[in-house]
């Protein structure tokens, strides 16, 4: 049984990763071939970086990424917060069921229906080119705004909620408690909404596909339109590139946010320690 | 905790705004192509769009920024412009899907005094069906399907006309399009009968033949046939010509690759318009004008690998030398008069009903 469930990992692993390796290794083939590989060679990173279209798509997709993320972060935790603090229960149900319809809707509906929208408001206001960055940016912020709410919501209700009441009892003002208190509570939920917004965004395609305007494609729409002919092996010099910079930060971020649980916990261990031995 | 969020937050848009705002006061020309369709300066060669945008500078005096867009299939482009969603000044489009454009007036007719170079296309270039009046494209470039064999599997003596393909002796060898349209028109230009037919049974007749092919088949492939070609995954396919020596130039040392047309095939020819959501009109003329001039077409044939209707090119000492006389005679064939080959074997827009019908019995080739 044991050696049974070994093998099995093995094989989701092989699976997982033997692509990733194929690419990394052909991305420093000679030749363009993606089934002979006729030398080392380091010429499809010399193009890459020669490349101004590649690179402008990749500088496109991680602003449209990094803002998206932090605009669906604030409107998130924002609506989370609202959320939590709705007294009727019926409304709290419907509020959350309509924050999750993007996330269930599949993608090319979402991207259709936003692209006909903007094409509407942009007709209203006279506009000829009614998709652009903005377009973009408002359909992002649309899809990963529900996965913050999914992360923020839970740790809101996991708080306890004396903590920001007994930040207005020794003075706090309402704000005050909110900066000091509450967004201290619920910040790993607040980082893994903004990752996972981040994430999403970053690897969109068919959404990204219908609101894209003219002059502003990101990089998944770029290596799409390739394939009309083969994908040059500068995109696996790339894949490589960006495989190696996500390793490097999940190592950091894994290593980084192991310290700071252990040292948070030791703290709070602490603190109550003191709590309880002044009551004694 | 509050500072660094605003801040980051500020940072963010001032970003974006910056982004958004870029472009400033010059010029702007929307252009939407094919993916890897231009020479792009990628491996030392020529880059067009800023070459184009230095030479507007200093023609004209003025800047111009080119936001260089590419699609991947006509249909993609369809659907960006019929929605009225983006305003692209300069498309490139294939034949059929311009017919329909011009047939819902979503194309401009051209003022060809802004584009004086195209004198430079040949004769035989204009008076294809998709625009037969000759007043709303230039062509770009064009292609013709042949079939792509190893001849370290095949036989030489087998090598001929599309019955290659059905040759039992290379079963499980051989790979077909996987697009209806293609597929039947293998099956159909084999039978010698008209791509373009609205008779039912020729398609019945062409449906009969590709499911004898079928149990030949390696498989259905698009854009894999690259790989399987060049890997020896495959031995026979059929593919554009220009495509043929996209593949020689990777294949591996156990393959060997040749390329032959069959008698009848087909034909076809990309071509820049300017859509009627064009902002910027006479820019767009003087772009594809642009396009057409020695240095750009030139180095356009040499990127994509595909034929020009271009004299300029096709006479030119330094591409033909570039492109060595074996490619030469392959990529422009003795076909006789391109618009006479062009007008009979190019696939047209079929009517609803038929592309229903076919679409009917291609489901069927795909189950069986």
């Amino acid at each position: 049984m044991k050696t049974a469930s070994k093998i099995y990992t093995a094989f989701i692993f092989v699976f997982l990763f033997a692509p990733i390796v194929i690419l990394l290794v052909f991305s420093f083939n000679e030749a363009r071939s993606l089934s002979v590989f006729s030398g080392f060679s380091l010429k499809w990173y010399r193009e890459l970086f020669r490349d101004e279209a590649t690179l402008e798509s990749v500088r496109n997709t991680l602003l449209l990424a990094v803002s998206a993320m932090v605009i669906s972060t604030v409107i998130g935790v924002a609506a989370s917060v609202g959320i939590d603090r709705l007294r009727s229960k019926w409304l709290k149900t419907a509020l959350k069921t309509a924050t999750d319809i993007p996330m269930t809707n599949p993608d090319i509906i979402t991207g259709i229906s936003l692209m006909l929208m903007f094409v509407f408001a942009g007709r209203l206001f006279g506009l000829a080119n009614s998709l652009s960055f903005w377009t973009m940016l408002i359909a992002h912020v649309t899809f990963c705004l529900p996965y913050v709410i999914l992360q923020v919501l839970p740790k809101l209700r996991q708080m306890d909620p004396a903590l920001p009441e007994a930040a207005l009892d020794l003075g706090c003002t309402p704000r005050q408690a909110f900066f000091k208190v509450t967004i201290p509570e619920i910040m790993p939920g607040i980082i893994t909404g903004a990752i996972m917004a981040f994430t999403m965004s970053l690897d969109d395609f068919v959404i990204s596909y219908f609101t894209s305007g003219a002059g502003f494609q990101t990089l998944p729409i770029r290596i799409y339109n390739m394939t009309k002919k083969t994908v040059t092996p500068k995109m696996y010099a790339l894949a490589t590139l960006i495989f190696f910079v996500i390793l490097a930060l999940l190592l950091i971020s894994n290593l980084t946010d192991d310290d700071a649980l252990r040292a948070r916990k030791e703290r709070r261990r602490n603190k109550t320690k003191k709590i309880r031995g002044n009551e004694q | 905790m509050k500072k660094v969020f605003c801040a980051v937050l500020a940072a963010a848009m001032i970003i974006a705004c910056l982004a958004g705002c870029s472009g400033g006061k010059s010029k702007t020309l929307n252009v939407y192509n094919w993916g890897e369709y231009i020479s792009d300066g990628s491996e030392d060669s020529y880059d067009t769009i800023k070459e184009f945008e230095a030479w507007y500078a200093e023609t004209y005096g003025e800047k111009v920024h080119v936001n260089y867009d590419t699609f991947q299939s006509n249909e993609d482009l369809y659907a960006k412009l019929s929605a009225g969603a983006v305003s692209y000044d300069v498309v490139i489009p294939s034949d059929y899907m311009i017919a329909r454009m011009i047939a819902e007036d979503m194309l401009l007719e051209l003022d060809f005094s802004n584009i004086p170079n195209y004198k430079n296309i040949d004769d035989s270039f204009k008076g294809l069906y998709y625009d037969a009046e000759n007043r709303y494209t230039v062509p770009y470039t064009y292609g013709i399907v042949g079939v792509i064999w190893n001849a370290n599997e095949v036989d030489e003596a087998d090598a001929e006309g599309w019955d290659l393909m059905w040759n039992p002796k290379y079963s499980g060898r051989i790979v077909s399009f996987n697009n209806s349209r293609d597929a039947f028109g293998t099956a159909m230009y084999k039978l010698g009968l008209d791509v373009n037919t609205s008779d039912k049974s020729q398609w019945d007749k062409a449906y009969e033949e590709l499911m004898i092919q079928r149990p030949l088949l390696y498989g259905q492939v698009m854009d894999e046939i690259y790989n399987m070609m060049e890997s020896g995954e495959a031995a026979i396919g059929a593919y554009y010509a220009g495509d043929y020596f996209t593949m020689v130039d990777a294949q591996a040392d156990t393959v060997d690759l040749r390329f032959y047309y069959p008698e009848r095939t087909n034909y076809y020819v990309d071509a820049m318009c300017i859509p009627s959501c064009c902002q910027d009109k006479e820019l767009a003329e003087i772009f594809i004008n642009f396009m057409l001039s020695r240095d750009a077409a030139v180095a356009n044939a040499e990127y994509t690998y595909y034929a020009s209707p271009n004299r300029v090119v096709y006479t030119d000492a330094e591409y033909l030398d570039y492109m060595g006389e074996e490619t030469i005679e392959i990529l422009y064939p003795e076909t006789g008069e391109f618009s006479a080959m062009y007008n009979t074997y190019a696939y047209k827009n079929l009517p609803q009903d038929m592309l229903d019908y076919m679409n009917t019995l291609w489901e069927n080739v795909k189950i069986n």
